[in-house]
C-alpha cells in the first residue's frame, strides 16, 4: 500500500537536453504535450472540487444585505460572522453532543470489535463463515431496516428518547463494518506471532493485546477515523432519537435546523456549514495516511 | 491451535487432556466473540423478526396493536402515493448517478495516476470533498446551485446558457443530487487509484513494444486488471443508493424552505416527490404518520432489496470470506 502514495515513473518529466537527435527531440515533444494535457485536465478537475469550497467560505464572510445579491466576491470581510455562529445558542451544545457521541461511540466500537475481529480472523470453530455473512449483511443494511423496532425499544421500555444513549450503547456490542475491516487487517498479520508467544506462555488474550495490536495500528487508526467520522456525519441517528430533545442534538441535525432559524441569511448559514466541516477537514490533514489505507482495505485487500 | 472442526464418526475417543483443551478453546471462543453476539441478536436479530410482526399489526405506537393481515402490505404496494414514485427514482439513480460515479471515479483515478507535478495537491484536491459531511455538503451544494443568488446560476448567466432550478425543479433535483454525488468521489478514486497501480507495468511496456497506442493500452490492459474492482464499485453504488437518505431529504427541505428541527412537518420528496428514496418512506409513514405496520412493510421491501445486492456482492468472490486456512 505504500507505493500508494509515492509516484510511479512512467513518464520521464519535460527536461531539455543537449545534443539530441531530431527523433529524441520529437518524444520529447510528446511528452511535453502530453505532460500538457494532462495538467489541464487535472486543473479543471480541481476547479470542480475546490471552487465550491472557495464559494462556500467567500459567502460565510460576506455582509448581510450582500449575501442577498448575485455578487460572488465579499465587499468587505465579516470574519465576526463565524462568531455570531458560534455563540448562537445551542451551538456549543451541539458541539459537545457530537464529540461525546463521536469520541465515546469510537473508543467502544474499537473496545468490543477488536476481539471479534480476532476470532473471526484467527479462531476454527463451526458457524464461522455463517458469522463472517451475517457481519457483511449487517454492515450492508440501510439503519431504516430496523430503526421502527430499535425505536420502540429504546424510546417505550428504556425510555431514552431525548438522549445520545441509543446511539452510543450499541457501540459497546461492535459494529459490523469494523470488524469487517480488522478482520481483513488481521488476516495479513502471519499467525506465527502469535504461535510464538503462545510457546513463551502468552494467553490468547495476551498475546492479542501484547502482539497483534501492535502490529494492527495502521488497521485501528483507520477503523477509528472511519467510525469517528460516522457519527460526526450520522444524521439519521440524531434525527430519530434526539430530535425531541435540542440540549441533546448534534452538529449535523443542527445544522439543518440553522437554516430554518435564520432563513435567507446564506452567509450565516455558510458560516455554520465551514464550522462543521472544519473538524473534519483538518482532522484529515493530521491523519491522511490512515484514511487512504482504509478506503483501499474496504474495496481491494483480501 | 488445534482444529475444532472435526468429523466426530471413527474417531478414537479422546483423551481427557483433549477434551478439556477442546472445552476450553470453545470458552474462549464464546469470551471473544461475546460482545458480537449480543449486539448482533438485540440490535439486529431481534428487531428483524419484531419489523416481520409488526408489518402485520395496526400500531400507532399508544394503544394495542391489532392483527389485521396483509393490509399494511396491499396499503403500500396499491394506495401509499409515495411508494412508486420513490422506487422509480432509486432506478433512476442507480442507472444515472451510480454509472456515472463509476465513470468519473475511474476517469479521476487515472487522471491522478498521470499527474506528475503537484499530484500531491491534486489527490488531495480530488479528495477532500469525500470527507465534508453529508448534511454541510448538501446545504454547501444547496446554496451553489440555489435558482436566486446562487454563485453557479450566476456564471452560467453570464455566459448566457440556461439556468436550471436545480433542488427547486422535479426534473433538476436528481441531476442536482448527482452533481453533489460526484463531488464526493473521494472513496472510488482511491479505490481505482490503487488497482490502477497495481496493474504490473511490464503489461504496459509489452502493449507498447507490439505498437498498441493509449485506447488499446487501455481496453487490452487495465481494463482486463481492474475489472473485478469496477463491478466491485457498481454493486457498492447500489447498495449505498439503497441507504440514500440524507442528502436527498436535507435537499428538499432546505429548498423548500420548511424550517429544519423539530416544530414543522416536512413531507419527503420535494420538489414533487422527485427526491424522495425508500429509506425516507419508513420515516415518513412510522414517524410522521405513526403508521408503524406500513414503515415495517417499506423496511422489508429495503431488507429484500439490499440482500439481493449483497448476495451479488458475495457471489463474485471478492475475498470477503477468505480465510487463511
Amino acid at each position: 500500500m505504500s507505493n500508494l502514495l509515492i509516484d510511479r515513473e512512467l513518464d520521464v518529466p519535460p527536461a531539455t537536453a543537449p545534443g539530441l537527435t531530431a527523433a529524441g527531440r520529437a518524444v520529447r515533444r510528446t511528452r511535453f504535450l502530453n505532460w500538457v494535457a494532462v495538467h489541464a485536465v487535472a486543473v479543471a478537475a480541481a476547479l470542480f472540487f475546490v471552487l465550491p469550497f472557495v464559494f462556500v467560505f467567500l459567502t460565510a464572510l460576506m455582509s448581510d444585505q450582500q449575501a442577498l445579491t448575485r455578487n460572488l466576491w465579499p465587499d468587505s470581510w465579516h470574519w465576526e460572522n463565524l462568531r455570531t455562529v458560534w455563540e448562537t445558542p445551542g451551538f456549543l451544545t451541539w458541539w459537545k453532543n457530537t464529540l461525546l457521541y463521536a469520541g465515546l461511540g469510537t473508543a467502544l466500537t474499537l473496545l468490543s470489535s477488536i476481539p471479534v475481529a480476532y476470532a473471526l480472523a484467527r479462531f476454527k470453530f463451526r458457524g464461522r463463515n455463517f458469522a463472517m455473512l451475517l457481519v457483511i449483511s449487517t454492515m450492508m443494511l440501510p439503519p431504516q431496516v430496523v430503526i421502527v423496532p430499535m425505536y420502540l425499544f429504546w424510546a417505550k421500555q428504556l425510555h431514552l428518547s431525548g438522549t445520545l444513549w441509543p446511539l452510543i450503547i450499541p457501540m459497546a456490542f461492535t459494529d459490523a463494518f469494523s470488524i469487517f475491516l480488522l478482520r481483513q487487517f488481521l488476516l495479513t498479520i502471519p499467525k506465527e506471532y502469535v504461535d510464538a508467544a503462545k510457546v513463551d506462555g502468552c494467553s490468547d488474550f495476551r498475546a492479542l493485546v501484547r502482539v497483534i495490536l501492535p502490529m494492527a495500528k495502521p488497521a485501528i487508526a483507520a477503523v477509528a477515523l472511519f467510525q469517528f467520522f460516522y457519527c460526526w456525519n450520522d444524521y439519521f441517528g440524531p434525527q430519530i432519537y434526539a430530535s425531541e430533545n435540542p440540549a441533546a442534538w448534534t452538529l449535523s441535525y443542527g445544522l439543518e435546523s440553522f437554516k430554518g432559524a435564520h432563513h435567507t441569511n446564506w452567509n450565516l448559514t455558510m458560516a455554520a456549514t465551514l464550522l462543521v466541516m472544519a473538524p473534519v477537514i483538518i482532522l484529515f490533514f493530521f491523519a491522511q495516511k490512515a484514511f487512504i489505507e482504509g478506503v483501499t482495505l474496504t474495496g481491494v485487500k483480501g | 491451535m488445534t482444529a475444532t472442526t472435526i468429523a466426530p464418526a471413527r474417531r478414537p475417543a479422546l483423551s481427557e487432556g483433549l477434551r478439556r483443551k477442546r472445552r476450553q478453546e470453545r470458552l474462549r471462543n464464546l469470551a471473544f466473540l461475546s460482545p458480537w453476539l449480543i449486539g448482533v441478536s438485540v440490535f439486529f436479530l431481534y428487531p428483524l423478526v419484531s419489523t416481520v410482526y409488526f408489518s402485520f399489526m395496526k400500531y400507532d405506537g399508544f394503544t394495542a396493536p391489532t392483527w389485521v393481515g396483509l393490509k399494511n402490505w396491499t396499503y403500500v404496494f396499491t394506495d401509499y402515493p409515495f411508494f412508486w414514485p420513490a422506487l422509480r427514482n432509486t432506478l433512476w439513480l442507480v442507472i444515472v448517478m451510480v454509472t456515472l460515479r463509476v465513470l468519473f471515479g475511474l476517469g479521476i483515478g487515472l487522471l491522478i495516476t498521470k499527474v506528475k507535478t503537484g499530484a500531491g495537491f491534486f489527490r488531495t484536491a480530488f479528495y477532500l470533498p469525500y470527507l465534508a459531511p453529508p448534511v454541510a455538503a448538501t446545504m454547501a451544494f444547496a446554496f451553489l446551485l440555489n435558482p436566486g443568488t446562487g454563485p453557479v446560476n450566476n456564471i452560467l448567466g453570464s455566459l448566457g446558457l440556461p439556468q436550471p432550478g436545480w433542488f427547486n425543479d422535479p426534473h433538476w433535483s436528481k441531476p442536482a443530487l448527482t452533481l453533489l454525488a460526484l463531488w464526493g468521489i473521494g472513496d472510488l478514486m482511491v479505490i481505482f487509484m490503487a488497482s490502477l497501480l497495481d496493474v504490473p507495468l511490464e503489461q504496459y511496456e509489452a502493449a507498447s513494444l507490439d505498437g498498441a497506442g493509449w485506447w488499446q493500452r487501455f481496453k487490452f490492459v487495465t481494463m482486463p486488471n481492474i475489472q473485478p474492482i469496477v463491478l466491485f464499485a457498481v454493486i457498492t453504488g447500489v447498495i449505498q443508493t439503497m441507504q440514500y437518505y440524507t442528502q436527498p431529504l436535507v435537499a428538499g427541505k432546505v429548498a423548500s424552505g420548511v424550517i429544519g428541527g423539530s416544530g414543522q412537518q416536512f413531507e419527503p420528496g420535494y420538489p414533487e416527490k422527485s427526491t424522495l428514496t425508500l429509506p425516507q418512506l419508513v420515516y415518513h409513514l412510522g414517524f410522521q404518520r405513526f403508521d408503524t405496520g406500513g414503515a415495517c412493510v417499506i423496511a422489508l421491501v429495503l431488507f429484500g432489496l439490499a440482500m439481493v445486492f449483497t448476495a451479488f456482492l458475495m457471489r463474485r468472490g471478492s475475498g470477503f470470506l477468505a480465510t487463511d486456512d
